[in-house]
């Protein structure tokens, strides 16, 4: 383990940055459960550590893309608590002016390319947007995220050979959680190391372990710079696991309560909380007043969701054509 | 009679036909171990076994056109789609080769096949799944298009699109899926193409179809308190459509409203009204009102899915507006 590489700085932006997602999705969690947040909702609890250790290895101007477990992906990029907050809520002053709700996160201040619905869609746009980069003679790196179910999309293989072909400066990361609603890896596929599907295609590939940010980090850094010096996408299967069900409605019934244990003793928040106070980076008393100051944004964060307007009905004839005055039909 | 939802209703079409024929399987994402999504296959896979309770990856166009490669190949599949938003990634094998097929080979080759699974809206899901295709794959010849609207419809329409010797593209949904009705104990079919005259009345016609049924009827209650009698149609069918049970009821009523969750441009209500117009345009005492969506994506928020939707509001006031009440 190259532990030893990171700084402190490091370790307690990857904590704050963790614990901001864990708070922020424990309380969307329970605001589901009041019916303040609808339609599908799925929680990133437990693979907090892909995103965090993806971040820090990347540039401010480098892009994201993922699916619809897009709250942790959201915040990562440096979208505001409130913003996201209120886009759950489908607030007028969400990311997505409440038109995307919890699948539907974008910012393209922040590089957000969003999240999207449709399993395996975004692949292909990922290519697409590190191809924008290229043409233009840029060197931002795409990470584009796709679940362990989405690699058996036929996308997937058409885009992985184009991206090859043009070496486009794109990281594709398989979020292998273990599961595809309630169908595991093992029944989907011959292949269990779903990385070597990179190897048809001659596409640089790894298997990295996705509860640690360490090793997360170091393998999009190596990644990043291949891309950056135009050498190509990558395919990197990053290990993780989701500690609650599919979405909100899914009481998991297809794993055992011991698999589940077992990753919570490698949760991600608690091995980088140990490191810190392990390597005297920072002791109780800061760890409180992350906490405290965490507690805080994702409260005011609800302040704001809730003090927020629903977009006015009128609202959804807007954004639908950049042309103004584009003539719907109406009756 | 017996009361049962409309899962159970599929659910027991489905298995009736397949302990019938054992060509007839059926394929999906979460059908077998999961019980279905929504529940609809729950038990098949303890009756039927993994051979014929098939769950696959997420791979639509892959196992949709494997499937109708074994009905080229003498078998009877039912696929089923999470949901028909996910059929697009599948549309290709649809219409390219399951429409095609017979024609194609000049009739050698049928594909005895049904695509199912639920269609539109289902409350704040946003634009990626809150949307009706009924009219795009009634547009395309080799389809049929079936769209029940109660449990008694949905069992007995299944059941022919089983045996129907075409592809049928049976279309559900999330919100109708725990709807309790009257189902018989013995068997019955109910033929494609027929449409229900699911209310009488004489003032106006309403023709609806699918889930809007509900929106169709309640508005029908509402201004049978102001007196008016609405004549409530149910296609049931959107491919075939049965224009002479709507065109003998425009003769009857001389008004007509059509409701459909779907965009309005070429929507089925289009089609409906040009066929009213063709053939009962004499009988017309208002011109032919539609009630469809709104014509965009829907939204996440609340107050859009309010102001998209057909709602037994709209109905009550262009049923008025063609009376000019
Ligand atoms: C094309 C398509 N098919 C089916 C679905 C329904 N669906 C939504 S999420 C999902 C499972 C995806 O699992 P995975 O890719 O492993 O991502 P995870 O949910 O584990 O993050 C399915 C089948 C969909 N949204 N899109
Ligand atoms: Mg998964």
């Amino acid at each position: 383990m190259a532990q030893n590489k990171f700084t402190k700085e490091n370790y307690l932006n990857w904590y704050k940055q963790m614990l901001l997602m864990r708070r922020f999705e424990e309380k969307s969690a329970q605001l589901y459960g009041q019916q303040k947040i609808k339609g599908f909702c799925h929680l990133y609890i437990g693979q907090e550590a892909v995103v965090a250790g993806t971040m820090s290895a990347l540039r401010k101007d480098d892009r994201i893309i993922t699916a619809y477990r897009d709250h942790a992906h959201a915040l990562a990029c440096g979208i505001s608590a409130n913003a996201v907050m209120a886009e759950l809520f489908g607030k007028a002053t969400g990311c997505s002016k409440g038109k995307g709700g919890s699948m539907h996160m974008f910012s393209k201040a922040h590089n957000f390319f969003g999240g999207h619905g449709i399993v395996g869609g975004q692949i292909p746009l990922g290519a697409g947007i590190a191809m924008a980069d290229q043409y233009r003679g840029g060197d931002q790196v795409t990470v584009c995220y796709m679940g362990d179910g989405a690699v058996r999309q036929g996308a997937l293989h058409e885009t992985f050979n184009m991206a090859m072909l043009w070496k486009l400066p794109v990281i594709f990361v398989c979020e292998n959680n273990g599961y595809a609603m309630g169908t595991s890896v093992e029944r989907t596929t011959n292949v269990m190391d779903i990385h070597k599907i990179g190897e048809a295609y001659e596409m640089p590939n790894a298997a990295v372990d996705g509860m640690q940010p360490e090793t997360v980090h170091e393998a999009i850094a190596a990644a990043a710079e291949r891309a950056r010096k135009g050498d190509g996408p990558t395919f990197l299967e990053i290990r993780t696991y989701r500690y609650r069900g599919h979405s909100m409605s899914d009481p998991a019934k297809y794993r055992t309560k011991e698999e589940v244990e077992a990753y919570k003793k490698k949760d991600p928040l608690e091995i980088v909380k140990q490191t810190i106070l392990d390597k005297k980076y920072a002791n109780e008393k800061w760890l409180d007043e992350v906490e405290a100051e965490i507690e805080n944004e994702v409260n005011e964060s609800v302040t704001f969701a809730e003090n927020s307007p629903y977009p006015e009905a009128q609202a959804l004839f807007e954004d639908v054509y950049s042309e103004p005055n584009y003539p719907f039909i109406t009756e | 009679m017996r009361v049962i939802q409309f899962r159970e209703a599929l659910r027991e079409a489905l298995s009736e036909e397949m302990r019938k024929d054992p060509n007839i399987f059926l394929m999906g994402e979460e059908v077998a171990e999961y019980n279905g999504a929504y529940k609809v296959s729950q038990g098949m896979l303890d009756e039927f076994g993994a051979k014929r309770v098939i769950d696959t990856p997420i791979a639509e166009l892959g196992f949709a056109g494997i499937a109708v490669g074994a009905a080229m190949n003498g078998l009877r599949p039912v696929v089923e789609f999470m949901t028909f938003n996910f059929s697009l990634v599948a549309i290709d094998q649809v219409i390219n080769a399951a429409a095609k097929m017979y024609q194609m080979s000049g009739g050698q080759f049928n594909i005895p096949m049904v695509f199912r699974g639920p269609t539109g809206s289902a409350g704040q899901l946003a634009a990626q799944h809150s949307q009706a295709f009924e009219n795009w794959y009634a547009n395309c010849p080799g389809l049929k298009v079936v769209v029940p609207s109660n449990p008694y419809d949905a069992k007995g329409l299944l059941k022919s699109a089983i045996r129907d010797n075409d592809p049928v593209i049976f279309m559900e949904s999330e919100q109708m899926y725990g709807d309790k009705g009257e189902v018989p104990e013995e068997e019955y079919m109910i033929p494609i193409g027929v449409a229900d005259i699911k209310k009488s009345g004489t003032d106006v016609t309403i023709v609806s179809f699918g889930k809007i049924m509900k929106v169709a009827l309640a508005a029908a209650d509402e201004l049978a308190k102001e007196d008016i009698s609405c004549e409530v149609i149910d296609l049931r069918t959107v491919r075939p459509i049965d224009y002479a049970t709507v065109i003998a009821s425009v003769k009857k009523t001389n008004r007509l409203v059509v409701v459909e969750e779907a965009w309005p441009l070429a929507s089925i209500s289009t089609e409906i009204t040009y066929m009213i117009q063709k053939n009962a345009f004499d009988y017309l005492d208002a011109p032919v009102r539609r009630i469809t969506t709104a014509d965009t994506p829907l939204g996440y928020a609340p107050t859009f899915v309010q102001e998209f939707l057909p709602s037994t509001e709209k109905v009550v006031k262009a049923v008025k507006e063609v009376l000019y009440r």
